[in-house]
């Protein structure tokens, strides 16, 4: 994947240097195609580069695999700073946000089956796995959100310690939400917490990365399989995360990660009868409305919470995600 | 089916002829009514506002009856929007100036009073809401009644114990709460929904069913009583507008809701985008899977008191019977056998297994989907009995030859009528357990264990009942999965569902 990192770390230059205060999002004033494209950071023109850079394509996350859409389409993405083209995305359509939902239902029977201890281990390894990966995330970070490479750094070492606080909650999360019951009858009777299943999960729209793991990590901790709508202006960090699940021991189809416009897929997943739940987090105030009532029509978990995402989490984005069962027995001889 | 000699005038209309059973007569018992003498209904109700009983503001009622005789109880008032505004002002007052403000520990001593007094009162409680339900006086006395004070005394001790339940330090109440709910349990829903908002500080407004609002009068009567804070607890009585005014006003912070799924549904589209907490408690269509090794004695049991306990208007009701292929006629045989021996008749007879169906509307709709069961080729069966000539009245049902993808396999019938489908393996009764979009609850007979949990576990369902069935307790957390709806009532998630957290 060091292809993909260099056109990132070529761009180095046109960003403010470190120690810089994080740059807000500026109105790119799109240029004409052809001149982005023969300018564009994918091209890899670092003056230290004697060799055509090898330009990674960017695809959606489904089931383990790694597809275009199947509607053909591909969206620009410019950077925040400069708003200079940074690769075509694959603009999924609603076909595919169905697809997204199969792959994701196929895969909670494996995934919510594993042991609680295993799934933490699982989730640990990403961790490590963004660690060391984890310039090319700061790269991504400086290319889409604009920010400076220390706040990308310090996102980044952000997002490896979510992922190891998430990882340590599957073997734990049962003994804070469930327990033993002292019910006024001679009966055994405790509850324990059970994932809801699919959980379709629009990720925030600014923070491209920490905001994505932070809403994705608690849904899949606990056992749920999701679909993520990533953010629409900031796709490519999700999709570089979407390699590092590939290669790590996420099941394929625990995670799918759809890239284009919130407005046409989150509508489809909000609507879906195969969706259990949905985190409304990403979605902009005035589209709530609208997604809360398709989601109420098979009666979705919903759950919308923008957090300070660099604050140390609570547990509740995981309880949102999770079905208390009840199991009674009588006692006696 | 024995019927039970009515004791009294009114309710002459119940008195039916001895039926025989498979083994001989049934015996007779003689009757054993309950007086209502220890009940005082009013001829009129007004709503419970900021702690007193006025009119409604139109002056509009309508009219409560005793579904076993028809007879009217009383009439009621119906809350229109400016009540609903009202009572959602008076509730706001009250949050913030007293309710809100006061330590845990007070809170706790006004809900152990509410309590004590739903204990003191338990028999008038119990005939009442046996006048005005339906249902049998044997269980309103013995579990309605008792659990709904078991709530209030459960809840009570968790004022003032917030901080250590889990939830990090001071959780917030949410502020008002507009609670509508059912007319199958009308004390105890009362109690499920007030107790846990009320011990989180938050202040209430709670809807009781069209057809069922006397107790719900009578528990505010308490709350004076208890010198409960004006406007902490309102009731607004009404039909299915008010409820809709009042999860809609924008006052409402805090929305819950024990009822069908398509209302539930439609209370959620209503309210989208409002920015209110909503907990939805709906239907059910559970599966009580019986296994070859199962205890017949126990099963039967079980199987009778799933389905058709409080006439199957239960939304965890046991309503698809699944049975293992190789005892499914020993089972069902010995099943037949047991229902002829349940009585149906006079509610307030404490010998009555089976009470009067709700309302008109219930039991039209129990009729139409019996009917479509028969027409879909399902072989129908009730013991002989014989029905009251007035009132509301369903005899027991049971379908054999059932197949998944008929309506009374997938609708919620809540009525007293059990669907029963057979299965092979273990993996096929999963299968067949869970093909329902509903989630709220199931049961699992077996000698077996390890079967137990392994069943357990695939169950999506909120409440797993094994080797019993119908069991509440303050302490159990109870709610569904999918479309039975979200949220726990009961337990330490019960605290959930009325916190900001």
């Amino acid at each position: 994947m060091s292809e993909g990192q260099k056109p990132k770390k070529a761009r180095r230059k046109s960003v403010p240097p470190a120690g810089d205060s994080p740059v807000a999002t500026r109105s790119a004033s799109p240029a004409p195609l052809a001149a982005s494209t023969t300018s564009a950071a994918p091209a890899a023109t670092g003056a230290n580069s004697s060799r055509l850079g090898v330009r990674k394509t960017y695809k959606l996350y489904v089931g383990g695999a790694f597809p275009r859409s199947e509607s053909g389409r591909s969206y620009p993405v410019r950077a925040a700073w400069d708003g200079e083209l940074l690769a075509y995305a694959a603009q999924a359509s609603r076909k595919d946000a169905r697809d997204a939902v199969v792959a994701a239902r196929a895969a909670v029977g494996k995934w919510s089956g594993a042991t609680a201890y295993n799934r933490g281990q699982v989730l640990y390894r990403v961790a490590e796995m963004i660690e060391g990966r984890a310039e090319q995330f700061a790269a991504d970070l400086v290319a889409a959100e604009g920010i400076s490479w220390p706040a990308a750094r310090r996102t980044v070492a952000a997002v490896v310690d979510r992922w190891v606080w998430y990882s340590g909650w599957p073997d734990k999360v049962a003994q804070v939400a469930g327990g033993a019951n002292p019910v006024a009858g001679p009966y055994f009777n405790f509850s324990v917490p059970e994932p809801t299943g699919v959980v379709a999960v629009i990720a925030p729209a600014e923070s491209s990365l920490l905001g994505l793991v932070s809403v994705l990590a608690p849904v899949i901790a606990t056992g749920n399989t999701a679909v993520v709508v990533a953010s629409a202006e900031r796709p490519l960090p999700a999709i570089t995360l979407s390699e590092v699940l590939a290669t790590s021991d996420v099941p394929g189809g625990v995670v799918n990660i759809l890239t284009g416009r919130t407005a046409e897929l989150a509508p489809v997943l909000a609507g879906h009868f195969d969706v259990n739940a949905i985190d409304l987090t990403g979605v902009a105030l005035s589209a709530r409305a609208e997604l809360e009532r398709l989601a109420a029509s098979n009666v979705k978990r919903t759950f919308c919470a923008e957090d300070d995402w660099m604050a140390v989490p609570t547990p509740r984005r995981m309880l949102a995600f999770l079905e208390i069962k009840t199991v009674w027995h009588p006692v006696g001889l | 089916m024995a019927d039970t000699e009515a004791g009294e005038a009114d309710s002459a209309a119940l008195t039916s002829p001895m039926a025989t059973t498979a083994s001989g007569p049934a015996w007779e018992y003689a009757p054993a009514p309950e007086s209502r003498e220890i009940v005082s209904i009013a001829p009129e109700y007004g709503l419970f506002v900021n702690g007193e009983f006025a009119a409604a503001k139109k002056g509009r009622t309508f009219a409560t009856v005793n579904p076993a005789t028809e007879e009217q109880l009383a009439q009621v008032a119906l809350a229109g929007t400016s009540d609903v505004r009202r009572a959602v002002a008076a509730a706001r007052a009250a949050y913030e100036r007293v309710w809100e403000p006061m330590p845990g520990t007070e809170r706790a001593k006004y809900l152990y009073r509410i309590a004590r007094i739903l204990q003191e009162r338990s028999r008038e409680f119990a005939v009442l809401e046996s006048l005005d339900n339906g249902k049998p006086i044997k269980e309103t006395r013995d579990v309605d009644v008792p659990l709904a004070a078991a709530h209030f005394f459960y809840y009570a001790g968790w004022a003032d114990k917030l901080d250590y339940a889990g939830f990090g330090p001071r959780p917030q109440p949410l502020g008002v709460a507009g609670q509508v709910i059912p007319w199958n349990f009308p004390l105890l829903m009362a109690a499920w929904k007030l107790a846990p908002a009320l011990a989180t500080g938050n202040t209430c407004v709670l809807k009781p069913a069209e057809t069922t609002p006397l107790t719900a009068l009578l528990l505010a009567e308490v709350c004076q009583q208890a010198e409960l804070p004006p406007g902490v607890v309102n009731v607004l009585t009404g039909a299915g507008r008010t409820g809709a005014a009042l999860v809609a006003h924008s006052g409402v912070d805090k929305v819950a809701f024990t009822g069908s799924t398509e209302v539930g549904i439609a209370i959620g589209q209503a309210i989208a985008g409002k920015g209110k907490r909503l907990t939805l408690e709906l239907g059910g269509k559970a599966a009580n899977v019986v296994f070859d090794d199962a205890p017949v004695d126990q099963a039967i049991e079980g199987i009778v008191n799933g389905i058709f306990f409080n006439q199957g208007h239960v939304c965890c009701a046991g309503s698809r019977l699944l049975v293992q292929e190789s005892v499914a006629e020993h089972v069902l045989d010995r099943l037949r056998q047991r229902l002829t021996a349940l009585r149906l008749g006079d509610p307030l007879d404490k010998n009555t297994d089976i009470g009067a169906i709700n309302s008109r509307r219930q039991l039209e709709k129990i009729t139409e989907l019996s009917a479509a069961g028969e027409a879909e080729g399902a072989h129908r069966w009730s013991p002989p009995c014989e029905l009251p000539s007035r009132g509301f009245w369903f005899a027991p049902t049971v379908f054999t030859g059932v197949s998944q993808s008929h309506r009374i396999a997938r609708e919620e019938i809540f009525g007293p009528v059990l669907s029963v489908l057979t299965f092979r393996t273990p993996e096929e009764a999963v299968a067949k357990a869970n093909n329902t979009p509903y989630g709220l609850s199931a049961g699992v007979w077996t000698e077996k264990g390890s079967r137990i949990l392994w069943l357990a576990q695939r169950m999506r369902a909120g409440v797993v009942w094994a080797n019993t069935y119908n069991k509440f307790d303050p302490a159990s957390p109870f709610g569904g999965y999918r479309e039975s709806g979200y949220g726990r009532e009961g337990g330490r998630p019960g605290l959930a569902a009325y916190l900001d957290v």
